[in-house]
């Protein structure tokens, strides 16, 4: 469904992405592990187009993806940012609703709050949260808001940018089973990005390692333990000491 | 020597690669007027937010400038027995000048410097690219609403400030110089002229777009951080007030050099 072929961007001197080749079917849930700084948020930007890369394609369906309607592009895609990136000045239904209130997909504005309460209650959230702004919820609920949001219009392809970055154990726990639960009934195709062993293992069908800007190894996340790879090996493990340098 | 030539080609090429962004910018901005859909809700906001929460500061403001000017008028005007023409110069100072280039100010301070850090904020939290990825143009719904609502607001905040302004000069003048009310409002209504009032509003309009735009162009292209959003936020208000200053030497050599 989604092939990235030898995409590279720099930005400045800082080379990030040198060639990443990666492949996506459809309905998988793919993992992209790596260390800080590696470029796996720029991966995703790069299918999204919010950033361009210097080189290399990107197929999403068998389409170049920067060719044909931008906006039907999208409208397949749903995304969690790392920061959750709610709107703060609209209430958090109406950043659930967001598409549902504008644009192509535009429903009556009872509609759009009905599907909100919908899918707060399908990430945990009663409805009492709906008319609150988003800086009067806690990390946890932003991002299961931001969850919500993503999945709002059931999309077929949804990316999750660190889903479990500054939140505890138990409600990064609660996100990883709300992310497989969904992305299982909803038969989407996943890419999620993170550093989180326990949510790769938790979320992914597939993982792929990027490492120096490429896929350093692709597999099962079965097969991770015993990849063999010695890159793999030390990140999976936390390890200090081993090819990939601790401090960079 | 070399060093300091370098330095100052590197300065050029900047003012140079900003003027270009700019240019660019503000075209993309004004085309997508044409283009729909246009987001009615965010334009209401903006309007609110520019023109109506204004009011207090482009009021005072304007009340303030226009009971000084009053005053010094009066008191320079003493020095060779012009005293009487203080509220012809009170009403074409704050029409032709100070309303449009006060008002011009204040916004920029207020509005430009608001928008700037928050859009500018939203950029670092990733909000713009979630626009994005929600199949919305951040220029049409963040960019397009505030500086339409800057550019057709800001006439008639100037309009209320040369009202104020004027006011302002008629209480001093009235209240503190002995003025007759009834000859000082004639005085200023019999010189005043249309095109006194046309130039105070067409700068008014400018000025809302000068200071609309810079505090989006620089809240859109922030940096990071907390340092990139106050970077952006003081760039914005600074780059606005030159820019309407120097809009304001050029209108008024339009419409009034002989």
């Amino acid at each position: 469904m989604i092939k990235i072929l030898d995409v590279h961007k720099t930005f400045g001197a800082n080379v990030v992405l040198r060639g990443v080749n990666l492949s996506v079917a459809k309905g998988e849930s793919m993992v992209v592990i790596g260390g800080s700084g590696t470029g796996k948020s720029v991966l995703i930007k790069s299918i999204l187009g919010l950033v361009k890369p210097d080189s290399g394609t990107i197929i999403v369906d068998g389409k170049n993806v920067k060719k044909g309607n931008r906006d039907a592009f999208l409208a397949r895609f749903g995304m969690l940012f790392q920061s959750a990136a709610l709107f703060d000045s609209l209430p958090v239904w109406q950043n659930v609703a967001f598409r549902l209130l504008r644009g192509s997909l535009k429903k009556t504005k009872e509609e759009a709050r009905d599907i909100a309460v919908k899918k707060l209650r399908r990430v945990g959230l009663g409805s009492d949260v709906a008319d609150r702004l988003p800086a009067e919820l806690s990390g946890g609920m932003q991002k299961r808001v931001g969850l919500a949001r993503a999945i709002a219009v059931e999309p077929e392809i949804i990316f999750f940018d660190e889903p479990t970055t500054g939140l505890d154990p138990i409600m990064a726990g609660v996100i990883n089973d709300l992310i497989h639960e969904i992305v299982s009934e909803m038969g989407a195709t996943a890419v999620t990005i993170t550093h989180d062993m326990t949510s790769a293992r938790a979320i992914a069908d597939r993982v792929a390692f990027l490492h120096a800007g490429k896929v350093q190894w692709t597999g099962l996340v079965g097969d991770m333990d015993a990849s063999g790879d010695p890159y793999v090996d030390q990140f999976i493990h936390g390890r200090a000491t081993g090819p990939i340098a601790a401090l960079r | 020597m070399i060093r300091s030539l370098a330095s100052l080609g590197a300065s050029v090429l900047g003012l140079l690669a900003t003027i270009g962004h700019l240019a660019i910018f503000t075209t993309q901005t004004i085309s997508h007027l044409v283009r729909p859909p246009f987001y009615g809700r965010e334009f209401g906001a903006a309007l609110l937010q520019i023109g109506y929460f204004s009011l207090p500061v482009v009021g005072l403001t304007a009340f303030f400038t226009g009971g000084a000017l009053a005053l010094q008028i009066y008191s320079g005007g003493a020095r060779f027995s012009a005293e009487a023409v203080v509220p012809q110069i009170v009403a074409i100072g704050m029409v032709r000048e100070l309303g449009p280039v006060l008002v011009g100010l204040m916004i920029a301070a207020r509005v430009t410097s608001s928008i700037a850090a928050e859009i500018a904020t939203m950029k670092v939290t990733e909000q713009i690219d979630a626009l994005i990825t929600l199949s919305t143009h951040p220029i049409k719904y963040l960019i397009l609403p505030r500086v339409l609502a800057a550019t057709l607001v800001m006439p008639f905040l100037v309009a209320i400030g040369d009202i104020i302004g004027i006011f302002g000069g008629f209480l001093v003048a009235t209240e503190r110089l002995d003025f007759n009310a009834a000859s000082y409002l004639q005085n200023t209504t019999d010189f005043l002229t249309r095109i006194d009032i046309i130039s105070s509003l067409a700068k008014g309009a400018v000025f809302g777009f000068i200071a609309a735009l810079m505090g989006c162009y620089y809240g859109m292209n922030s940096e990071r951080g907390a340092m990139g959003v106050g970077r952006a936020t003081k760039s914005s208000v600074v780059a606005a007030a030159i820019l309407i200053l120097a809009a304001n030497f050029l209108l008024t050599e339009a419409f009034f050099s002989a």
